[in-house]
């Protein structure tokens, strides 16, 4: 009898990164739900056309590092890039920027630093910021007005057309300022009260974009109780944008209230779909807090005193540079040792 | 209600232990032949005390340890002794040792007893040699000898004495039965160490998934002082390091051993089997052996003789041979396979799982670690997995030795929740094993250095010493040469002037007796040519020899080098000096024969 020699565990019982991702995906799911509702199909036909894509660019770099197509890609970790960059751009965004974004977050950010774990970035980050600074018009101008999608145009066909020609001029009598966009080049000028008028707030905090919200906040929580992502970087990044809002925004007449910080713009999904990215985050517990925290805090610099409205990919990529520096300053203390030690090795002892 | 701590980490692995708790424990069949490696325990070899073809009686001791650490081992039954040879034993690589073989006479025949029920009377030492001399050594795992265990430093008063009953692993339930049908001769045992120790709290700790050990055990402890702790089940627990730390709160030190903070763990079967040795005077012969897994119809406990090969007790737990595809020694987190069932059970041997494909399944491929850190925490000593990963597979040792690498027990809890499927235990392992000999190899280089610096450093000394002397030497003779001008100078001036003619008379004599005297030394000299010129061709022959041998030791790098060249240019020197003489003498013959010409 030929016995099986193996190292030890012999017992395994492991969820695998392709059902991990796929979960991420489902809980992903009322988000796009409520973008949907509110802002029309332009994020469903994005997160299709992004996945597609992201599939496509995926299984090419694949075959050219002549690595097996079917073994990554069933990974699903394309495939949530492609739905992470579909979820984060304007509804009306040419198609062709969204595919720039995606081929320069799988070849460029992902595959050509070595495929899946060994990107320093966040690839969908990546993307993001690439297209952001590259066609900053597309960018900005692309957003769809919120209001209810059984009564409002366009049409599936209609938006469909409209991505999918990128025509500027098409798009104009659908789109509108985001909320974050609006308070922030209108209070210079305008008194808080005056500013909240615009439509774009509608009766609550920012309309639409307050469910949209609280849906990816309850993916989040899923994701949690599935102990997929841990509490550290969304709470901690949350908590940065939080305390940098009281010190230094609590007038509505100068910044944006706290409650559209939260609220409005990319800021849930950003917390606890796209800073929870494990392979370009902080490892441990503490090292998972300067992370999150240091999002937070960046994310509130640059909306308050920046030139662009919305700040994730930004404070995202930023902290990604400090993690490998984190890492090294933020190891657990190991169980029978006084003190964790902290720097690299010759240089600290603890 | 006993306070208890959680630790960090541990994971649910499926119990699968109801399948070998269902039977009360069995006796194995006696064997064919017992085979008895030498080594059982950590320390140094039993060396064999018996020949092949001598009769033993059951107990009597067959092998044991003259100089060092170790425990001996005894004849499990009676019989002849068939060989001693080197056979598979149970060892992750599947190496063979030493081992005596058995051929058992079936009588079962007893050999000299000496029990103690009255050890209380005893000496500690006498009672501690008796556990030394019935082969105990800890049966958990490690199997370090229980005596020298048993006998902590000075300084580390042991104050808290641990039964580890937790036997967390999957599948094993040897501990579990053990407890429920011999709760009475573990307590027997335990007394017996606690009676050695004398610490100020007893603990058995039983996971909270063994409701009959924990009933079994509560009743034999009842009225002694002995605590009986139900703690969670959660993998590792029985961890030594973990149990420490759900029963005190205490961690032990990274390096040190529990001893350091006051505490002692002893294993179930090592408190059956003390209580048996000072009880009754019986070693360590047999052990309770779970054999479970889907490939064994008939899974269960064997109380097997040690020695009995592991085929037996597959065939007496009813083996199915087609479904058998992984055979592991110990539990599915810690245990290893063996690749033949021939090798026999051994002191430390607790569980062999006789498992199915579907059942522990061929891993799959390794996938991309994406520092999800479900293994950190999953990590009982709470580590980095994911970096001690990184750094080992890139060979930055450095690194994750700083992240204390050697820190991991190696539970195996990372890699069961890995869902890249990356056998991480595997890869600390080669790290350490890399580290270990880098190690040793810096020590070996260390030592070489050392060597060679202390040399370097006692040539240049004679070097200076010799030039020392040398200095001295010619101040002296300058010094010399000084004083005798000198003298010359005063005794000149003495004489005058009126000596003059005299001294300068005397100096042409002497100048002709110089010359002539040469004339005497070429004429005289002459006929040793033939002699000077062997000399050079033997300095000439040494001188070649010499380098050749040098462009050898060159070509190969040898460190003998140095010397070679040193070698070379001395002979070389005589080389030219037998030549120089050749010449002298040549001229001073041909000058010679002028002259008498």
């Amino acid at each position: 009898m030929a016995l099986a020699q193996q190292s030890s565990p012999h017992a395994r019982h492991a969820r695998p990164t392709s059902r991990v991702m796929l979960w991420v995906i489902l809980a992903a799911l009322p988000g796009l739900l409520m973008q949907t509702l509110f802002f029309g199909w332009g994020n469903l036909i994005n997160v299709l056309w992004c996945m597609l894509v992201a599939l496509g660019a995926e299984a090419a770099m694949l075959a050219l590092r002549k690595k097996p197509l079917a073994f990554f890609l069933k990974d699903n970790t394309a495939a949530v890039t492609g739905l992470l960059l579909g979820l984060s751009l304007p509804q009306f965004v040419p198609f062709w920027v969204s595919a720039i974004a995606v081929l320069s977050a799988i070849v460029m950010a992902k595959q050509l630093y070595g495929g899946l774990g060994s990107n320093p970035f966040n690839p969908a980050m990546v993307g993001y910021a690439l297209v952001l600074i590259s066609f900053p018009v597309a960018m900005t101008t692309n957003w769809a007005e919120a209001g209810m999608l059984w009564q409002s145009a366009p049409g599936f066909s209609e938006t469909l057309s409209i991505i999918a020609s990128g025509q500027q001029t098409a798009v104009d009598a659908y789109t509108m300022a985001t909320p974050l966009d609006e308070y922030k080049h209108k209070i210079a000028s305008h008194t808080a009260t005056e500013v909240l008028q615009h439509p774009t707030f509608g009766a609550g905090v920012a309309r639409g974009w307050e469910w949209v919200n609280a849906a990816f906040l309850l993916g989040g929580v899923v994701l949690l109780a599935l102990k997929i992502i841990t509490w550290h970087i969304p709470v901690s990044m949350l908590a940065g944008i939080a305390l940098m809002s009281l010190a230094f925004g609590s007038n509505p007449d100068q910044h944006a209230p706290l409650s559209l910080h939260l609220l409005a713009g990319g800021t849930m999904l950003g917390a606890f779909f796209i800073a929870t990215d494990p392979v370009s985050a902080g490892t441990s517990h503490q090292g998972k807090l300067i992370y999150g925290a240091g999002i937070g805090v960046l994310v509130y610099v640059i909306r308050a005193w920046g030139n662009y409205p919305d700040a994730v990919a930004f404070s995202v990529l930023l902290m990604n540079f400090a993690v490998p520096f984190i890492d090294h300053y933020t190891p657990p203390r190991t169980f029978g040792h006084h003190k964790a030690r902290r720097g690299l090795p010759g240089r600290t002892q603890g | 209600m006993t306070q208890l701590w959680d630790f960090a980490g541990g994971i649910h692995p499926a119990e699968n232990k109801h399948q070998s708790t269902t039977r009360a424990i069995r006796n194995a069949p006696m064997p064919e032949r017992l085979i008895l490696p030498l080594q059982q325990h950590i320390g140094v070899p039993a060396e064999a005390i018996v020949e092949p073809g001598q009769h033993v009686l059951k107990g009597e001791k067959i092998a044991d340890v003259v100089d060092g650490m170790g425990v001996p081992v005894h004849a499990p039954t009676s019989g002849t002794v068939e060989n001693i040879a080197r056979l598979p034993v149970p060892h992750p690589s599947g190496m063979e040792d030493w081992c005596v073989i058995l051929i058992p006479d079936g009588d079962d025949r007893w050999g000299e007893r000496t029990p103690t029920p009255d050890y209380r009377n005893h000496e500690r030492a006498a009672v501690l040699d008796a556990i030394r001399n019935a082969g105990i050594s800890g049966m958990g795992g490690a199997g370090f000898p229980t005596d020298i265990k048993l006998r902590p430093p000075k300084d580390r008063k042991v104050s808290t004495l641990i039964l580890n009953g937790a036997e967390c692993e999957p599948y094993i339930t040897a501990d579990d039965m053990s407890m429920r049908e011999r709760a009475d001769e573990i307590v027997d045992g335990l007394k017996i160490m606690a009676w050695l120790l004398r610490p100020e709290r007893c603990v058995v700790a039983i996971e909270d998934n063994k409701p009959e050990a924990v009933a079994a055990m509560v009743k034999a402890t009842d009225g002694t002082q002995i605590e009986v702790a139900v703690i969670p089940t959660k993998y590792p627990s029985g961890g030594e390091k973990q149990l420490i730390h759900v029963l005190t709160g205490m961690e032990v030190p990274s390096g040190g051993i529990p001893a350091d903070i006051g505490v002692m763990c002893q294993n179930v079967g090592t408190a059956i089997a003390v209580g048996r040795a000072i009880l009754r005077g019986e070693p360590l012969i047999s052990r309770v052996v779970t054999i479970t897994g889907e490939a064994v119809a008939e899974p269960g406990n064997l109380d097997s003789l040690i020695g009995t090969p592991v085929t037996d007790l597959l065939a007496a737990a009813t083996l199915q041979e087609p479904r058998l595809h992984r055979l592991v020694l110990g539990g599915p987190m810690m245990g290893y396979t063996l690749n033949t069932a021939e090798v026999p059970v051994v002191k430390t041997s607790n569980c062999v799982i006789a498992a199915s494909a579907q059942e522990l399944p061929d891993p799959a491929p390794e996938q991309a670690c994406i520092r999800c850190g479900m293994c950190a925490e999953a990590c009982p000593m709470e580590l980095l997995p994911q970096q001690l990963f990184w750094y080992s597979k890139a060979g930055e040792f450095e690194k994750a030795e700083h992240l204390n690498l050697f820190d991991c027990i190696e539970c195996g809890a990372c890699s069961y929740v890995c869902p890249s499927s990356i056998p991480l235990v595997q890869y600390y392992r080669f790290a350490k094993g890399e580290i270990r000999v880098q190690q040793a190899e810096q020590l070996k280089a260390d030592r070489a250095r050392e060597r060679f610096e202390a040399r370097q450093a006692r040539l240049d000394r004679e070097q200076q010493e010799k030039e020392l002397r040398r200095q001295e030497r010619a101040k002296a003779a300058a010094e010399a040469q000084a004083r005798k001008q000198a003298e010359a100078e005063q005794a000149a001036a003495e004489t005058g002037a009126q000596d003059e003619r005299a001294a300068k008379a005397a100096l042409v004599q002497e100048a002709l007796a110089r010359k002539k005297a040469k004339t005497t030394e070429a004429a005289a000299e002459a006929p040793d040519k033939a002699e000077l010129e062997k000399q050079l061709a033997q300095a000439k022959s040494k001188l070649e020899t010499m380098q050749s041998m040098l462009e050898d030791a060159r070509a190969q790098q040898a460190d003998n080098v140095e010397k070679l060249e040193r070698a070379v240019a001395k002979n070389h020197d005589r080389v030219t000096r037998a030549e120089k003489a050749l010449a002298d003498a040549n001229a001073a013959a041909s000058s010679a024969t002028q002259s008498t010409d």
